[in-house]
């Protein structure tokens, strides 16, 4: 089979249907080819969202996939002391607890709505390469041979991504910047509370942490991401995740209806995200925030820009990787320094000891804070702690 | 490599931690190509439910 589009995402999560829906949008014949049967399944993913993003990127809150609005957020260290983040403040990092396979379908919608198209268990092999220029790609359809001319090429396919690499794009990672995830959704806990729990330390998660998010009062979403370079066992993850559920006094109660895995980059983003005819954009590019682990808020924000620009280009006939360069230069203008003092946190906490720890999230516990930012974070810090701190404050400041 | 397909969860966690794309999802399901794989062993460690093992005598 063959076809002819202007613009074909690959992958069909929420960074590749809003690529989509805002080349449809601008005047673009969009093909979204997905390689699942089913949109937004498995989920993967805490499922906590900031809904302070959504205007940027154009959406509303939806009861579609609204599940529960929480009322902040605890950090709780290894000996138990709890730093509580509520009110005003919670918007910042989590704000809303969503069913993630909702989400993305709705995300498709909103794409099929603007025009684009999408086709399902179409799985993209590799990518077509004329002289160094990308003008399309090739895989199975249904177990069919199927070829796809394209203006622009996005590759939204996530962590598992390969297609970059085949025009070479750098996408390589270093295990201290991989965390390898599992997570449960369980039912049948007593869940009454509307906090999202995160419990750090080295000897409860190695380079990582544990999240509990209320999807209800009696569901909740609990992972656990360990970082690559800390695991020592084949199967880690699972030992560590199930060894906590069994010993929490609420979550033990219950039993999964879900279980997802998964892979999350902790890097700072690949160095370059555009070839002649082509983008990479989301999980795919490495725009998963470091410290919190979470893709979704950077992915999309890069994917409204990524299908402005690829837009413009198609109309402008000049899809080269000057003019796709503009996607470049502009999402790591909205992106990227938060990000890299996010990954400066990351390999900062990383150093620190239980003990450390446990010194940090008793001081946050115990400070008054007008609002709760990553400034006035460090400087809570710094006053008590400032050893922690020194060696990062100054991009801080 | 072997994958132990009813451990297995499909996450793909494997394939975007090989650094030498040995590792690859086709619609058939997950394929090791050994001749590019370096033995570095990430995807043993990565993978979440400890469903990849080294194959006794490769």
């Amino acid at each position: 089979m063959r076809m002819d589009v202007d613009v074909l995402v690959i992958g069909g999560g929420p960074v590749g249907c809003t690529v989509a829906r805002f080349a449809a949008l601008g005047g673009t014949h969009t093909l979204i080819v997905e390689k699942r049967s089913e949109i937004g399944s498995p989920v993967r993913c805490g499922e906590g969202i900031a809904p302070d993003i959504f205007d940027e990127i154009g959406i509303t809150k939806d009861s579609r996939w609204v599940r529960n609005t929480v009322d902040g957020a605890r950090f709780i260290s290894p000996a138990g002391h709890m730093w509580v983040i509520e009110g005003e403040a919670v918007s910042e990092e989590v704000g809303l607890v969503i069913d993630r396979d909702k989400f993305d379908q709705v995300m498709a919608l909103h794409a099929l709505d603007e025009g684009a198209k999408l086709m399902l268990r179409t799985h993209i092999e590799e990518l077509i390469v004329d002289g160094g220029k990308v003008t399309g790609a090739r895989g199975k359809y249904m177990g069919q041979d199927i070829e796809i001319a394209a203006k622009v090429v996005i590759a939204a396919d996530g962590y598992e991504s390969v297609l970059a690499g085949q025009v070479g794009i750098d996408t390589r990672l270093e295990s201290k910047d991989v965390e390898t995830c599992l997570q449960y959704t369980l039912g049948g806990v007593v869940n009454q509370d509307r906090y999202c729990d995160f419990y750090f330390g080295n000897s409860v998660v190695p380079g990582g942490y544990i999240w509990i998010f209320p999807k209800s009062a009696s569901e909740v979403n609990v992972g656990l991401g360990l970082l690559l370079s800390k695991v020592e066992k084949k199967g880690a993850v699972k030992e560590y995740l199930d060894g906590f559920i069994k010993d929490h006094p609420v979550l033990s109660k219950g039993s999964a209806i879900s279980m997802v895995a998964g892979g999350v980059s902790v890097s700072m983003p690949i160095k370059t995200t555009v070839a002649d005819g082509f983008i990479v954009v989301g999980d795919a590019a490495r725009m998963v925030d470091p410290l919190s682990g979470g893709g979704l808020a950077n992915g999309m924000l890069a994917a409204k820009i990524a299908g402005e620009v690829a837009a413009k280009a198609v109309k402008s006939g000049n899809v080269s990787a000057e003019t796709l360069a503009e996607y470049d230069t502009s999402w790591r203008k909205r992106l990227e320094e938060k990000m890299y003092r996010n990954y400066l946190t990351k390999e900062l906490l990383l150093k620190q000891s239980d003990e450390t720890v446990d010194k940090v999230i008793e001081t946050l516990g115990n400070t008054k804070m007008e609002n709760v930012g990553t400034f006035e974070i460090i400087q809570a810090i710094a006053e008590k702690h400032p050893d922690v701190v020194k060696e990062i404050e100054k991009f801080f400041i | 490599m072997k994958v132990d397909m009813e451990l297995c969860l499909r996450c793909g966690a494997c394939v975007g931690t090989c650094n030498d794309t040995a590792i690859r999802l086709y619609e058939s399901g997950i394929v090791f190509h050994m001749d590019i794989c370096v033995r570095c062993g990430s995807c043993m460690l990565v993978c979440p439910v400890g469903a990849i093992s080294e194959e006794v005598g490769v």
